[in-house]
């Protein structure tokens, strides 16, 4: 086949190649594509490694597609090969030297080196460009090990500012040195600048203007920079982001014109026949792009002159014509979009110095050509799409006023809501009135809107509630008062080390409007901190401040933990006896086995637990609850397995451990099923020669069986995989989502992949050892209560003491 | 009543910060809040079903009934997604003391 029709091969790996192959594919089922990636891994996402530097996530997150994506796409993958030679006239390729590859039309990607500048010393250990990978770890490493007293980064652009903060995340002092007089002069004015370097101090950020590096001084490892005018600054890591170099050598061996760029039409083909190039390695009318939202308006005008019939002229609306640069400043705590031109022949300016805030709508010719947003970013997309547009506008001050009140409703469909995936609102309300997308979650699978850097997932679920009416009541937010998704707020978690829910509110305000999502801000960082979160008991639940069950008259119930629903004649006698002592109303065998008792009144609580000397049920809480057993193989003359062993095993693998919403297990020793394993939460059942591992079931107001995750050889095998499903539960599903709605949710197809997958498993049960070994048994506050007024009341005073002022008095 | 008259109710410490605690006063069950913006008191009983409302979760401005989430403003009682209010009461500090003065009822609406 390969032989018939060589096809179309994209040399370059990167998001431009990424790019091309998927509008390649969109618009042509059947042609072959070939993708040649030079580094290690299929293509992904460089605009996010700053995410990377700061939070230390493993880089496979970054993959901008699963590797089955490019099998189901008949998409020829080739990582880690490079194209050593082309020769045109014979239209084949050279790989690392060995192997020759055929092509009928050749897309050049090959993106951009960093800008190393040739001083003295740029080759010392300690010296690091911010490109790939391999140097983000670098740089994470030597900044979060300590050995590093002050790391200084090399130019005050956009991604110079985002390592800055990366570093600094890791508790390392950071200094940025930028050759002019503004940060970021490309897209910002003096104005803005000037603003942003307090807010950058602010997160531990020193920066130095005027600054030309001369040297960097060794002599066995970086250990300072010295500049022109004589100064030194001390600092053991240097990392260089002075800018891109396009990456031409290829495209120069084949004698294709190059300037700085590999020079292209709007069609996007370079001087050669048959040979396109796209991304950072072309330039477009005298322009190189190094931001991500122009790669994929040439990446479609590069598939629109590709499957042009030959002798037709592409259509206008197949080309390419430039865009209008724009960008975010991904840095967590300041808020910068900018679009356009800083200056203008007419410029609004708001401006309040106090609050770090700097809005400003630049205008030549009667037509909005600029903003830029800082501190306040309200209005940004509408004002990016005028930008875009070159909309004509009477008064910039009013239209800027007027913008931050608009709604993402208000915007044309034009707009481009994902910059990272070149999304416009119009494709995200079709995706609802005619791809029958109900929910955000939809919406962004099918348009891969918000699935870059995030930063529009807030736009896109307003649009998406918009365009449904309203009916969507999939809990997209969190927070809806401060709109803030669990996704978003995780990685906030994460990046800023945030360790309780007072910091999270102080860091964007979640939980103080209306209250209602301080348990899952408590729980949600509780399960980041791996249960090292600093715990603070107002954001919880009544029942999870005194670890029992609030009922409909106030009073509260105790289930004492009896793993597997085991239990002795001598817990029994406690039981009795603390219900005759405290006069216990009612004492009820519950339906997860457990013995309750009922209508104890809150002070009551911590004595009672001292008398039964056993640790909680955990019946009150979000947590992981009862292991309903049948006797399986002890006595019963069917079992097959050991259900009250593996039930035992189980509970005590998860006690304490908090969840997103309860989860009730069962353990079956045959397929009779007496302990109803197949509609709890996770349930086991012992069938001949294995067990089955369920999970999702319900049996509440809907009935549902629960998926097979696996069925396994051995009893440990079951606890595994379960242990396993366990944790990815906590860690990727919404608060209050039952297994049963996760389940679908996700996918149970994918639901196996990432919990049977050997080092994804692994990952996950690593994790729950870690937040397991951080429980204790709550009930032990009877003896360290948490606030001496834990479980009490006020005392009332007898006969109301009348000393206070009077009403009105100030005081 | 006809005065109303401030009423010593609790030490600042007796009330954990963001939560609420229960106490009577003058024959009246009283809910005593400390929010991140200030000291507040209702009725201690919701008026939908009469769940505890110093069980609740306190957010700045407003109480959260832990029997079926109906809310409430601190300072004023009215009911933000619920269909009656609250009784709400002034509360005052003095040093480390904690004062309330109770409404008096027939200045109450709902």
């Amino acid at each position: 086949m390969a032989a018939m029709n060589p096809g179309v091969v994209i040399v370059g790996g990167g998001i431009a190649g990424q790019a091309v192959c998927e509008a390649l594919r969109e618009r042509n089922a059947d042609l072959a594509i070939t993708l040649i990636c030079g580094e290690g891994s299929a293509p992904y996402d460089r605009v996010r490694l700053s995410e990377i530097l700061v939070s230390g996530e493993d880089p496979q997150t970054l993959q901008l597609r699963p590797p089955e994506w490019y099998a189901d796409h008949e998409v020829e993958l080739l990582v880690g090969r490079r194209v050593t030679w082309v020769d045109p006239q014979r239209r084949v390729l050279g790989l690392d030297d060995v192997e020759e590859l055929a092509f009928d039309k050749l897309v050049l990607a090959t993106g951009s080196q960093p800008l190393m500048p040739p001083i003295p010393g740029i080759g010392l250990a300690g010296v690091h460009p911010f490109r790939d990978p391999g140097d983000c770890d670098a740089i994470r490493l030597a900044a979060a090990e300590g050995a590093v007293e002050r790391a200084a980064v090399i130019g005050g652009g956009l991604l110079g500012l985002e390592a800055a903060r990366g570093i600094a995340a890791q508790g390392c002092a950071v200094t940025v040195v930028h050759l002019l007089d503004r940060l970021m002069e490309r897209q910002l004015d003096a104005g803005a600048s000037a603003l942003l370097a307090p807010a950058l101090q602010g997160l531990d950020i020193d920066v130095e203007f005027d600054r030309s590096t001369q040297q960097i001084i060794g002599p066995d490892r970086a250990h300072g920079l010295r500049f022109s005018d004589g100064s030194e600054l001390m600092a053991d890591l240097v990392v260089v982001s002075i800018g891109i170099r396009p990456e031409t050598e290829l495209a120069r061996s084949m004698g294709i014109v190059c300037d700085r760029g590999i020079i292209v039409d709007d069609a996007m083909n370079t001087s050669l026949p048959g040979v396109l190039a796209v991304g950072e390695c072309a330039q477009h009318r005298g322009i190189v792009y190094g931001l991500v939202a122009p790669i994929y308006d040439q990446a479609r005008a590069a598939a629109a002159t590709l499957t042009a019939i030959a002798g037709v002229e592409a259509a206008a609306n197949g080309l390419y014509l430039g865009s209008v640069m724009s960008a975010k400043l991904k840095v967590a705590g300041i808020d910068l979009v900018c679009a356009g031109d800083a200056v203008g022949d007419l410029e609004a300016v708001v401006t309040d110095a106090a609050t770090g805030v700097y809005r400003k709508l630049t205008v030549r010719d009667g037509r909005v050509v600029g903003t830029v947003l800082l501190g306040d970013t309200r209005g940004a997309e509408s004002l990016v799409a005028a930008v875009r547009a070159g909309d004509l506008v009477d008064n910039p001050l009013q239209a800027l006023a007027d913008a931050s009140l608009a709604g993402p409703g208000d915007l044309p469909d034009t707009a481009q809501i994902c910059d990272c995936n070149g999304v416009c609102k119009g494709a995200l309300v079709q995706a609802v009135t005619e791809g029958g997308c109900a929910t955000p979650r939809e919406v962004m699978a099918v348009t891969r809107a918000g699935t870059g850097c995030g930063s529009c997932q807030p736009a896109v679920i307003d649009i998406v509630a918009a365009a449904t009416g309203g009916l969507s009541d999939e809990p997209a937010y969190l927070c809806p008062c401060r709109k803030q998704t669990r996704e978003g707020l995780a990685s906030q978690i994460r990046e800023e080390g945030l360790a309780s829910v007072s910091d999270v509110a102080a860091a964007c305000g979640t939980g103080r409007e209306c209250g209602a999502c301080k348990p899952a801000l408590a729980y949600l960082v509780s399960e980041v901190c791996a249960n090292q979160h600093r715990e603070e008991r107002d954001a919880r639940y009544i029942n999870d401040r005194v670890h029992a069950n609030i009922q409909r008259d106030g009073t509260f119930s105790v289930v004492p933990r009896m793993y597997g629903g085991v239990t002795t004649p001598d817990e029994l006698r406690r039981i009795a006896d603390v219900a005759d002592k405290y006069e216990v109303p009612m004492v009820k065998v519950t339906g997860g086995q457990r013995l309750d008792l009922l209508g104890v009144k809150k002070q009551d609580l911590p004595a009672i637990w001292r008398d039964l000397g056993m640790p909680s049920g955990h019946a009150y809480a979000k947590a992981v609850r009862t292991v309903k057993t049948c006797v399986g193989t002890d006595f019963c003359r069917f079992g097959l397995g050991d259900a009250i062993g593996l039930g035992i095993e189980m509970e005590k693998a998860w006690e304490g451990l908090h969840t997103p919403h309860k989860v009730k297990s069962g353990v079956s020793g045959c397929p009779r099923n007496c302990a109803e394993a197949t509609i709890k939460d996770i349930g086991c059942v012992a069938v001949e020669g294995a067990w089955q591992v369920r999970a999702g079931g319900a049996a509440g107001g809907n009935v549902r069986e629960a998926d097979i995750l696996a069925t396994v050889e051995t009893r440990a095998e079951a606890l595994r995989v379960a242990t396993t499903f366990l944790q990815f539960y906590r860690e990727n599903a919404d608060y209050k989502e039952r297994t049963y709605d996760f389940i679908p949710r996700i996918g149970l197809d994918k639901v196996r992949e990432i919990v049977l997958g050997e080092a994804s498993g692994a990952a996950l049960r690593e994790r729950l050892r870690i937040a397991k070994a951080a429980t204790a048994d709550p009930w032990l506050e009877r003896d360290d209560p948490y606030h001496p007024r834990q479980f009490d009341d006020l005392e009332s005073p007898e006969e109301p003491v009348l000393v206070g002022p009077p009403a009105g008095a100030q005081l | 009543m006809s005065v109303a008259t401030s009423v010593y109710a609790c030490r600042v410490d007796d009330v954990p910060l963001g939560e609420g605690r229960a106490i009577t006063l003058d024959g009246r069950r009283i809910a005593i809040f400390r929010s991140g913006a200030g000291w507040f008191a209702l009725d201690a009983a919701c008026p939908h079903r009469g769940g505890p409302l110093a069980d609740g979760i306190v957010c700045d401005n407003a109480v959260i009934c832990p029997l079926h989430e109906r809310r409430y403003d601190l300072a004023s009682g009215t009911a933000l997604n619920a269909d009656d209010a609250v009784v709400a009461h002034s509360v005052r500090l003095r040093g480390d003391r904690v004062f309330v003065t109770l409404a008096v009822a027939e200045h109450v609406t709902a």
